[in-house]
């Protein structure tokens, strides 16, 4: 009797090894679907930023398979994602990437919500040569360690302000500018301040106060004490949310005077309605605005894109969403060119992805950074009590003149 | 460029300022955090995480529309009762136990407060508008966020308040009483577990106060209350347990150091000052103590 359990427990177990390892050898394509992975932050720090990350991946799974879905071989398939929720944490995120990898069989991967999490996914994709397009890392290093299978919607972090820079000094007539600066010690941040480094150094520009904020820190009353004291002409600062908040918030309360001020994470720290008045003249860095006039056949354009988006999902998406559903326009385009489900065809379909999206121009550099957008700066301008982000840089798209300098606080009603 | 505070006198003013009102809030969280601790020996790993709450009370007020500043009465109130519960629930099983349990059972009360507010109030970083304007002093070369004054002055008159409520109400001198020898209270007729819990809803309404000023002076977020856990530790590591006037004194000196550690080394060793700063007092203590002649309990 024990010895037919026993028999029976092994053929079993081998019937289940068996599916497993069947399931997972064609988990890459199952019946008509083309099944993507991706570790996402619903829950933790990154969680609001990790739903504007999934909802822009769902619309465009909704929207391109809704539109024929993607053609390999004359067959025509749609896309299927599976999320696992990484926590907002970096190594739960690698271990999510390797269990989609090994254990669902997933062969493409779109990418995690921050640098953070993406640096920690990236060589989990690497070792597995699994493409990744990712739209929310944006961190310098992750293009500068040479990933062979890490694709990139978004433009790297270190080219979010160099073009304020520009600005102040071409609003300075063209001589170099005095900048202060505040970044917070993070990956991101820290990378956006190299951005800055090199604008001063070509532009001859002085660096007068370059303060590091620790994470913890959601105070900087000092740093801006200082920028009082030594009056720069152009004020950039980086910490994500918390420190576009913090900073117009001690700002505005401590009449601190600058003729610019230029900054990240406005739209997502939803600053104008937060601080409404107080946030007026902001200069901020954006990967994507609705206003843009580039076009594709899915979304249309970014207005319609943002109409759209807020039937389904009810609020205006910021441009993490944008960027998202540009990551799933990059796939569908690359599986068609390739007309294969072999990961290293899509990989080199993807290496010569060149492509219009509502989102912007898409073309992958050497390092799998977007080499082909430019980043936009906004400036948030208030009538009454009612506050709108206006693009004002790069040119051709501005809507409005950018306002400079900014008014000093006893004029400002 | 870290020296500039010698170069511009204004500067030290404005530091020394800064520092000073960031420290009374910072006594006021510590202040609740020693009696708690005075009282029940437990050192709460959570308080960070109770003063977090204690603004998005506040701010939750603010989005109805009702100024932030009430949340300085509303938010102690509601807060009393969610230390009460905590109590009741979680901390009485762990209150005569060893020391390190109760910092495992705070911790773990952190965590899970992170994550509610984190599922209730959302990830975002936000902000309680007070509109209270700016006071300049000097020919505006130092300026001086009336919402801050303000925060220095409900924490003051709380603390002045509670000072007075400890020496003269019944219940003041049960807690007090318990301090000194829970046992011997409690063969007095005091009952203990009433104080115990009313200690831990006092200690969680000072979180809700300083939560709600917090709201309208700096930023919320369901993740930055470790911060605000470890310099009232401090404060506290350096004040003493049940002294007022240290825990006043050591918190506005803790501001300012904070305000000169951030001028003097630069800003991203401003939090590890903190850190060094601790760690340098703990083992001053450490020392001290070791000269002091043991006995067995």
């Amino acid at each position: 009797m024990n010895k037919i359990a026993k028999l029976f427990v092994t053929f079993i177990s081998a019937i289940t090894l068996a599916l497993v390892s069947f399931t997972s050898s064609f988990a890459k394509v199952e019946g008509e679907y083309i099944v993507l992975g991706s570790a996402i932050s619903l829950t933790g720090k990154y969680s609001s930023n990790g739903v504007h990350t999934q909802n822009g991946y769902n619309m465009a799974v909704d929207r391109i398979n809704k539109m024929g879905g993607v053609e390999v071989q004359g067959k025509k398939y749609k896309f299927e994602i599976i999320y696992y929720d990484d926590e907002s944490n970096p190594k739960r995120a690698a271990q999510l990437a390797e269990r989609l990898i090994k254990q669902d069989g997933v062969h493409y991967m779109l990418g995690p919500y921050s640098s953070g999490l993406t640096k920690a996914i990236a060589p989990v994709t690497e070792k597995y040569k699994i493409p990744m397009v990712e739209a929310n890392g944006a961190s310098r290093s992750l293009f500068t360690k040479g990933y062979k299978y890490l694709f990139a919607v978004l433009s790297p972090a270190n080219q979010y302000l160099e073009v304020a820079i520009d600005l102040a000094v071409e609003k300075n007539g063209g001589k170099p500018v005095k900048i202060a600066q505040a970044f917070e010690q993070d990956a991101f941040s820290q990378d956006v301040r190299l951005g800055i480094l090199d604008a001063a150094k070509r532009t001859g520009s002085e660096i007068i106060i370059d303060d590091k904020l620790p994470k913890e820190l959601n105070d900087m009353a000092a740093t801006l004490a200082k920028v009082k004291a030594v009056k720069p002409d152009v004020l950039v600062v980086s910490g994500h949310t918390k420190g576009a908040l913090t900073a117009i918030r001690q700002i505005s309360e401590m009449k601190v005077d600058v003729p610019m001020l230029a900054m990240t994470h406005c739209d997502a720290a939803k600053l104008s309605k937060q601080h409404g008045k107080k946030s007026e003249y902001a200069l901020c860095a954006s990967q994507w605005h609705k206003n843009l006039s580039y076009k594709d056949k899915f979304f249309g354009s970014g207005k319609k894109y943002a109409k759209d988006f807020q039937k389904e999902f009810g609020y205006d998406p910021p441009y993490q969403s944008a960027e998202s559903s540009a990551a799933l326009l990059v796939f569908k385009d690359a599986f068609e060119r390739a007309n294969s489900f072999d990961r290293d065809a899509v990989r080199d379909a993807l290496v010569d992805t060149e492509m219009q999206t509502f989102y912007g121009n898409i073309k992958f550099g050497p390092g799998g950074q977007n080499v082909a957008k430019p980043m936009i700066l906004f400036q948030v301008r208030c009538k009454g009590d009612n506050c709108e982000n206006k693009v004002v840089a790069p040119t051709k798209w501005a809507s409005d003149k950018f306002y400079h300098p900014i008014p000093k606080w006893s004029e400002r009603s | 460029m870290d020296f500039l505070i010698f170069k511009a006198p204004m500067l030290m003013v404005q530091a020394s300022l800064d520092g000073i009102l960031l420290g009374i809030l910072f006594a006021l969280i510590a202040y609740g955090m020693a009696l708690q601790w005075g009282v029940m020996n437990i050192i709460n790993i959570a308080q960070g995480d109770l003063v977090i709450l204690g603004g998005y009370i506040a701010y939750t007020i603010y989005l109805w529309g009702i100024h932030p500043a009430w949340g300085v009465i509303i938010s102690p109130i509601i807060m009393f009762f969610v230390g009460w519960a905590l109590y009741k629930l979680v901390i009485n099983k762990v209150v005569d136990r060893d020391l390190f349990i109760s910092i495992l059972a705070t911790f773990g009360i952190a965590i899970v407060f992170q994550q509610l507010m984190n599922f209730i109030f959302g990830a975002d970083v936000v902000v309680a508008q007070s509109e209270y304007g700016t006071t300049m002093l000097f020919d505006n070369s130092v300026t001086l966020p009336n919402s801050k004054i303000f925060s220095a002055f409900i924490s003051v008159l709380y603390a002045v308040a509670l000072v007075i409520y400890m020496k003269k109400s019944r219940l003041g001198r049960a807690i007090r009483a318990t301090a000194q020898n829970a046992r011997a209270a409690k063969i007095l007729g005091v009952d203990t577990e009433k104080v115990y819990a009313a200690t831990f809803g006092i200690n969680a309404a000072l979180c809700g106060i300083a939560g709600a000023l917090i709201s309208i002076t700096l930023t919320l977020h369901p993740y930055v209350g470790l911060p605000y856990t470890v310099r009232s530790f401090m404060i506290v590591i350096v004040a003493g347990l049940g002294n007022l006037p240290a825990v006043a004194v050591s918190g506005m000196g803790l501001g300012l150091f904070e305000e000169f550690a951030d001028y003097i080394l630069g800003t991203e060793f401003r939090i590890g000052a903190v850190f060094m700063l601790l760690v340098l007092i703990l083992v001053y203590r450490r020392f001290k103590l070791s000269k002091k002649r043991e006995y067995l309990k």
